[in-house]
């Protein structure tokens, strides 16, 4: 079975055209470039940075009763609206890990497997606990009168920081190695991320939030340290031939 | 290796349907497939979406030809979706776009030599240059915004630097217009070189429109809306080309037999199997509609077709490195500019594209600015200084 790790055409590197590689080297040496240098970009850039207008606002509260007015309180004339801002970041990407889990899971059904792999059933264990945050912040969001629905600026950040994860986990042709490298980055930006909001949550004053968000955290570290655990036996598997099953075969070369 | 149009029937148009696993197969590898083949991937998807873009105008003027416009359009559509989705997912609009670029440079050289009207060779001389700096810019970008080689894509087919620079490009609608070929005299080929090229640069138009807003960054931005706005002339050059005294039948079978013609290329040169497969059936597609086009032509306007088509097809297009040929063109005609329908030294700019051209510059060309002191290297213009970074720390230690 062929798979991406094996020596093939690959056609990219200028080594890959030993006859035409000197004539495209010299004829960019003796074309010259266009006039000026690289901080022309820059300068571009601050002038459109200058001008440039928020990518969004942090919709109004549902209702200002309630909690929202406490963690304007607590904040002393800070704006409330940080924290629902950040709770918006979590919570879109809790509920895009779910569907990343959903993913991974074709690759786990599909192979190539090795010892050590994750089953269907443990990634669909981390999938619940995802889909399970996912309700927590709903649910943290209608305490503070904030609408769980409404995309915050953060969390459109958020997921067009990660946009690539789910278009290499759904890709065909990625395997299951490919796919826990994608969990690897998101599982590392949402223990980063789950750390941020709770400590945040601590500084409001929002002790019991707090709380819960700190046992989402231990739930993530756990996800970090095993995906971590399965992708190093994974890659390990592959370079020394050993524990290869379901049709993955040790290969030498 | 020829191919006779008379003879050929191909498919007919009842046995011409996908299915859509069919239609949605698996893409080329980015990494592994020849640059040549991305370059025939993306020419055909502009000759079908000009096929699809010409005949819902024809519908729009031609009350009698709507059913069986109908009926090919949706075949055509199709078949422009088995084609575009052969691009794989991890080729990113600019890597895609350099692709383009290649398409532009080595398909319009390639016409460019074998066309056989003095005037229209120049033409497409002409515009290559303009193509030519396209790359040029592109690869800077992507380079400097997402740390890429251009090379990768290209492949060591076509020199990555300067050519006409694309600030200077900007001129005068009325200095993008061209004279028509003659509809009796010209060659056959004149005709298929013509209508491919307008494709190529319209859907390159579109591609670049499409894709533009994409970017976040305010330099790539700029540099889609500047190149996508001389892609928009490039395609009034080459429309311009094609005379309007051909009857609506007579573009319509012109346009099958450019699908024919570029099928059968692709299918000569192809090297990889699958997609060989692929232009085969295609082409066997268009015949079938290249006869039936014919049929109607006939019936409806009284004529023979072969007033229309060749017997014969011309040889097909080459698709191999034309950087001899790009690099004598630069040399000689880098400083030519357009006047009218002429093309003229530099001397005879028009006034009217000098101050078109100086009002859009006039905060800053972002071409010029994307590319400033840009020399292509293998691995990126970082690698050499990368290299020497490393090798300073060395000796430092």
């Amino acid at each position: 079975m062929k798979t991406a790790e094996d020596i093939g055409t690959n056609r990219t590197g200028i080594a890959t055209s030993p006859l035409e590689a000197p004539q495209v080297i010299a004829g960019a040496e003796q074309g010259g470039s266009s006039p000026g240098d690289e901080s022309a970009l820059a300068a571009a850039r601050t002038a459109y940075v200058r001008e440039a207008e928020p990518i969004g606002s942090v919709p109004p509260p549902v209702s200002l009763k309630g909690a929202v007015k406490t963690v304007a309180q607590a904040l002393k004339g800070e704006k409330a609206s940080v924290f629902i801002d950040k709770l918006g970041e979590r919570l879109a990407f809790e509920r895009a890990g779910v569907r990343l889990y959903a993913l991974a899971m074709v690759k786990a059904e599909t192979g190539p497997r090795w010892d050590g792999a994750p089953s269907v059933a443990d990634l669909a264990g981390i999938q619940r606990d995802e889909l399970e945050h996912f309700g927590l912040l709903q649910e943290c969001a209608k305490e503070l009168g904030a609408d769980p629905t409404a995309m915050t600026p953060s969390a459109d950040v958020a997921v067009n920081l990660s946009k690539g994860i789910p278009a290499v986990l759904a890709d065909p042709r990625s395997d299951l190695r490919h796919c826990l490298e994608g969990l690897l980055v998101a599982e590392l930006s949402d223990n980063a991320g789950w750390e941020a909001l709770a400590s945040l949550a601590r500084e409001l004053k929002q002790d019991r939030m707090a709380e819960q968000f700190e046992r989402a955290l231990e739930q993530e570290q756990d996800h970090l340290r095993r995906v971590k655990e399965w992708l190093r036996e994974g890659v390990a598997s592959v370079a020394t031939g050993r524990n290869a099953e379901k049709g993955e075969q040790p290969r030498a070369h | 290796m020829t191919l006779d149009l008379m003879r050929e029937k191909g498919i007919p148009l009842d046995e011409q349907g996908f299915s859509w696993r069919e239609l949605v197969g698996r893409p080329y590898s980015k990494l592994d497939v020849d640059a040549f083949t991305r370059v025939r991937v993306i020419l055909m998807n502009g000759i079908e979406s000009e096929q699809l873009r010409f005949l819902h105008s024809a519908a729009r003027m031609n009350a009698h030809l709507r059913e069986s416009l109908a009926v090919v359009r949706r075949i055509e559509q199709h078949q422009q979706t088995l084609v575009n989705w052969l691009n794989p997912a991890d080729q990113s609009p600019l890597e895609t776009t350099l692709g383009y670029e290649q398409v532009a440079i080595e398909v319009t050289a390639e016409i460019a030599q074998k066309e056989p009207d003095p005037y229209l060779a120049q033409v497409h001389r002409f515009g290559l240059l303009e193509d030519f700096d396209h790359l040029y810019r592109y690869a800077a970008l992507y380079d400097r915004l997402e740390g890429g080689d251009a090379n990768n894509i290209t492949q060591c087919y076509t020199d990555i630097r300067p050519g006409r620079p694309t600030a200077i490009e900007h001129r005068h609608p009325l200095d993008d217009l061209r004279r028509p070929y003659d509809r009796k005299a010209a060659d056959p080929i004149s005709k298929l070189h013509a209508y491919t090229l307008v494709a190529g640069e319209h859907q390159t138009h579109d591609y670049y429109m499409h894709v533009g807003p994409f970017f976040t960054d305010p330099v790539a931005r700029q540099l889609y809306a500047e190149i996508a706005s001389i892609e928009e002339q490039h395609v009034t050059q080459y429309e311009s080309l094609i005379p309007t005294d051909e009857s609506w039948l007579e573009k319509w079978l012109l346009h099958e037999a450019c699908e024919v013609y570029n099928y059968w290329s692709c299918y000569g040169a192809e090297t990889h199997p699958r997609i060989k497969q692929i232009w085969e059936r295609l082409l066997q597609q268009e015949l079938g509609q290249l006869h039936y086009v014919r049929a109607l032509l006939e019936d409806r306007e009284k004529r023979d077709a072969s007033e229309v088509l060749p017997a014969r097809l011309p040889d097909p297009i080459r698709y191999e490195t034309h950087r001899k040929f790009v690099r004598e063109t630069l040399q000689r005609e880098i400083d030519l500019r357009a006047s009218g329908t002429e093309i003229v030294p530099k001397q005879k700019d028009p006034p009217r594209s000098r101050e078109y051209r100086e009002r859009l510059n006039r905060d800053g060309s972002p071409s010029e600015t994307v590319a400033a002191g840009y020399v292509w290297r293998p691995g990126t213009e970082l690698a050499p200084r990368a290299l020497e970074a490393s090798r300073q720390q060395r000796s430092l230690q």
